[in-house]
């Protein structure tokens, strides 16, 4: 085939793509997305077995590789549990930066095109980004999934001097890449992998549980930006469209969730959250404040009495694998005519839109999922608010205590309901290590216990009766 | 282990009970022993039966219960029993405790009498009103009983409708009713008859609870007249000036033609109730009408009004009942007890079943009224939390966000530009033909990728993050080239495995989103 050929279905493969993305703008246009994302992958990979010209031998090792990589892929797919996302989006980051240090190691050793001059200077470089990226993400991605699936400890690793070393082996790098674009060794090229992926590692490391949205959604924005260096490299226009927009996507979602924390993206990359300002007392102003206690059995005589109920979900929420629960709760409660709604925060959980994901996965209809600014002016007319597993995202001491560390973080403002009911194992504060004013309302309840049992009870009694 | 005890109530009418079998058990598992005297739930509906299967015990006899009990939890204060002639505080234990409403302010004489005999005193009348201690306000919790009775009462007395109705026969207006003071009862008021369809109107002197009197569904009646700062500390109203008190009995007059229904709730503490509603008022009513005055008990807010008593005068029924609360016995008993429960879980942290009197704590210090034979009333004076009047913590919000300043924001944005015109400037003379005709690619994929992304819904995020993973295993078509270009072993090697690598993302990755894609319903 012509490389005329190629070309146009790189193009046809790159508007497939943006269509792709575009489809998701919507539920009813998502999965015809999803479709035009697999016909352009699979155009772009016929259209590069197609063009090059090669004997028996290659093309049957390649289809060996892809369809071992295809069988493992779809396996991985459908074994995962909707709860463990997290750790496979981590896991597949993962594989996109190792590819892209493969593949930046194989453009070095055995290029595709001879260059010189200027050229042959800025292909160095290209090769020289794409490799320290993706060494990166490989190592920081793997991290970020043991620190989901709790192999990692998911707290933030605070080294003495943390920042001093981050600043240290970058200067290393560029160090090295000067000396690998004056030499055009072998060694540098490899120190720097070694230096990336410590620094991938240590990186994610200082980085605690709750802020892994971000950090998930930044090496989704980093796999971009290394397929788009090696696209570079190799002069192939489809890796750099699909690389950018990989790159920009991840660059919005990881924007969007430190919007929602209120913090800034520097301050989330150099991690360390929540462990210094453990201290702060939010609500000490009156003294001993009591959280007043309730029962399964009243919480279902509330429900059964509102006209509209909130359900506010978070991470508890997805540990204690209460969705089912939650979602079957959600159905009784709308069969008796009483108007149920979830209010999500954008940072709730540990992936931009998991408890979408959790709560589609438990057959609650999307069109009662709502976001924050969807339904925040909502709670003053909802009659009760069922905070499952949630803590810091319903803190009104982000509204009203200039001094917390959480301070002008949008919260979901549940204390202007009828009645709050905390689902919660005990008094302990959020992963802001901040006091939660909210339990010490008036109308707030705590129901003490698993998420999982407390809700499993209650969907008991509510079936019973 | 103490033992609680819940004597019948001996006042005329009084059919509350300071602990019900719900109570009871709560009660217990405070560490407390629990003794209830014979029939003393029965005027509320609670029968012994209940209480037994609480956990408490019934005693027969008056006098035992008294003597038995460390700590009597009543409504009424101790008072003569008109039956037997014996004071209730001559039957109790010495150095005992007890909470009842005292009404310190009016019964020194009780007050001495206790504390003569050591007892502790705790006067759920004084309870200082902070947020903290509103589980226990027993006042608001009668008030709101009250308010809500007020209105049943005058129901039953019209001769009409509360709500409009159309119907076959003919048109019927609504009932107009007006509620003065908008305290808790008055708000309790000004709820019900809105709720059963009446035209509400509200008066209160405190400007400040126009916007609760207007979200209960009534007009706030407002005088014309400079504003004079009425709020007398703790919620309350205080004596008004001359003035501003002619004004007002002007609005009665006038409203008093056009009404149906007059409640009146208007109380200052520690003096007689104003008198607000003139006989020449009631006089100028429409016959028919009727007119509720909560404030009976203590001489009432209309001059015609007879305490305990429901009299016609001008053909306006005149409601003096002083009993609204007793009335409802089984909710306001209910709700009282729970007063109690909160109160006493507040006096024993630990559970032990033993009062820790701590005077530290302004909640127990202010509804102490008696201890270790002094009298401690009044209490001193305590920050009401409630209405803050200023609010610092607004100018401490503006100091704390500096807005950036028309000069900031430029240099910002201005920097920013400059920067980007270099570093275009810079590739475009230095970087070939070849590498540039790449660039442009990336940039204008960048903002496509901007544009298109900023669309998503959050609610696909997650697919959002699936479905990127998934294209960028486009990856493989670098690796395949170079498997295929591929002369010595090592590198055939990375390449096959990043082909492998680059298809494990491609098949996982559009499986997965797929699966998940599949879940979202309507």
């Amino acid at each position: 085939m012509s490389t005329g050929f190629v070309s146009v279905a790189y193009v046809l493969a790159s508007v497939l793509f943006i269509l792709s993305l575009g489809g998701l703008s919507h539920q009813e246009s998502a999965r015809r997305g999803n479709f035009f994302g697999i016909a352009g992958i699979i155009i772009a990979v016929g259209a590069t077995i197609a063009g090059v010209n090669m004997g028996i031998g290659s093309t049957s090792t390649i289809i060996l590789a892809l369809v071992i990589g295809a069988v493992i892929g779809l396996f991985l797919a459908n074994k995962v549990e909707m709860t463990q996302m997290p750790q496979l989006v981590a896991l597949l980051h993962s594989f996109v930066g190792l590819a892209a240090v493969l593949v930046g190691f194989a453009g070095h050793l055995d290029p595709l095109i001879k260059t010189a001059g200027a050229e042959h200077t800025i292909k160095m470089v290209e090769i020289f980004l794409g490799i320290f990226i993706g060494a990166i993400t490989f190592t920081g991605s793997l991290i970020a999934c043991g620190k989901l699936q709790g192999v990692v400890s998911s707290s933030a690793l605070t080294l003495p001097g943390r920042h001093a070393m981050n600043l240290l082996a970058l200067g290393l790098v560029v160090v090295l890449g000067s000396w690998f674009i004056s030499t055009d060794s072998l060694m540098p090229l490899i120190i720097m992998t070694i230096v990336a992926s410590v620094l991938g590692i240590h990186l994610i490391l200082a980085i605690g549980g709750a802020d892994m949205p971000v950090v998930v959604s930044m090496l989704n924005s980093y796999s971009g930006w290394a397929a788009a260096s090696i696209g570079f490299m190799l002069g192939n226009d489809l890796l750099i469209v699909t690389g950018a927009l990989v790159g920009s996507s991840g660059a919005i979602l990881s924007y969007i969730m430190c919007r929602a924390m209120n913090r800034s993206f520097v301050s989330v990359i150099l991690g360390g959250f929540g462990q210094t300002s453990g201290s702060s007392s939010a609500g000490s102003a009156d003294g001993d404040l009591v959280a007043l206690e309730t029962s399964t059995e009243e919480v279902c005589e509330e429900l059964l009495s509102a006209k509209s109920v909130i359900i506010v979900p978070g991470y508890g929420m997805a540990v204690a694998q209460a969705q089912n629960a939650v979602g079957e709760i959600t159905k009784i409660l709308r069969d008796k005519g009483i108007s149920v709604r979830f209010g999500i925060h954008p940072v709730a959980g540990r992936l931009p839109g998991h408890m979408n994901v959790l709560l589609a996965e438990a057959k609650v209809p999307y069109d009662i999922v709502l976001e924050m600014d969807e339904l925040n002016d909502d709670f003053p007319d909802t009659d009760v608010v069922l905070v499952i597993g949630a803590n810091d995202t319903v803190n009104p001491a982000a509204m009203d205590d200039p001094d917390s560390p959480i301070a002008g973080m949008p919260v979901l403002e549940v204390w202007k309901s009828g009645q709050v009911v905390i689902l919660k194992r005990g008094m302990a504060s959020g992963y802001a290590g901040v006091e939660n004013p909210l339990f010490f309302k008036d109308n707030s309840r705590m129901l003490f216990g698993d998420a999982k049992e407390s809700v499993d009870k209650l969907l008991g009694i509510l079936r019973d009766g | 282990m103490m033992k609680l005890g819940i004597p019948k109530e001996i006042f005329p009418n009084e059919k509350r009970v300071a602990a019900t079998p719900a109570s009871v058990l709560k009660l217990i598992k405070l560490g407390y022993e629990v003794i209830v005297e014979s029939s003393a739930g029965k005027s509320a509906h609670y029968e012994d039966k209940d209480f037994i299967d609480a956990g408490a015990s019934i005693s027969e006899k008056t006098e035992d219960l008294w003597a038995q009990a460390d700590f009597i939890l009543k409504v009424r204060a101790p008072m003569i029993n008109p039956d037997t002639g014996t004071h209730e505080a001559k039957l109790m234990k010495k150095d005992a405790f007890i909470v009842s409403y005292i009404w310190p302010a009016e019964n020194s004489e009780l007050l001495d009498d206790l504390a003569s005999k050591g007892t502790t005193v705790f006067a759920i009348d004084s309870l200082p009103r902070i947020s903290r201690a509103q589980k226990m306000d027993a006042l608001s919790a009668m008030a709101n009983i009250s308010g809500y009775r007020a209105v049943i009462e005058a129901a039953s007395c019209f001769g009409r409708f509360f709500t409009g109705q159309v119907t076959a026969a003919g048109k019927v207006p609504p009932a107009k009713i007006m509620v003065i003071g908008a305290g808790v009862a008055g708000l309790a008021a000004v709820g019900t008859a809105n709720s059963m369809g009446a035209i509400v109107r509200a008066f209160d002197t405190r400007l400040e609870v126009k916007e609760q009197v207007e979200s209960m569904g009534a007009q706030f009646l407002e005088l014309d007249f400079s504003d004079e700062e009425s709020g007398g500390g703790g919620g309350y109203a205080k004596q008004m000036s001359d003035e501003f008190i002619a004004a007002e009995m002007a609005l009665f007059a006038e409203q008093a033609k056009e009404v149906d229904i007059i409640i009146t709730t208007a109380l200052i503490p520690g003096r007689p109730a104003p008198k607000l509603i003139t006989a020449a008022m009631v006089e100028s009513m429409k016959s028919g009408s009727v007119i509720v005055d909560l404030a009976s008990e203590r001489g009432g807010n209309c001059e015609l009004t007879e305490p305990g008593k429901v009299v016609e005068k001008h053909g306006v029924t005149l409601i003096g009942h002083t009993d609204l609360p007793s009335r409802m016995a089984k909710v306001s008993s209910d709700l009282y007890s729970s007063n109690l429960v909160h109160l006493l879980s507040d006096l024993t942290p630990e559970k032990n079943g033993s009062p820790n009197v701590d005077m530290d704590d302004v909640v127990i210090r202010g509804v102490t009224v008696v201890k270790d034979k002094k009298i401690t009333w009044p209490p001193p004076k305590v920050e009401v939390s409630a209405a803050p009047s200023p609010k610092p913590s607004e100018e401490t919000k503006e100091v704390l966000v500096k807005k950036p300043t028309f000069l900031d924001r430029w240099l910002g944005k201005g920097a920013l530009l400059a920067l980007t015109l270099a570093v275009l400037l810079g590739v475009g003379g230095y970087a070939p033909e070849s590498f540039l005709s790449h660039f442009t690619v990336f940039v204008l994929s960048c903002f496509i990728g901007y544009q298109v992304v900023w669309n998503v819904t959050a609610s696909l995020h997650t697919p959002l993050m699936s479905v990127t993973n998934a294209i960028s295993g486009i990856i493989v078509i670098g690796a395949i080239l170079h498997l295929v270009a591929a002369e010595d072993g090592t590198v055939g090697i990375m390449s096959f495995i990043a082909v492998l690598i680059a298809t494990i993302n491609i098949a996982g990755g559009f499986k997965v989103t797929h699966r998940m894609l599949n879940m979202f319903r309507k």
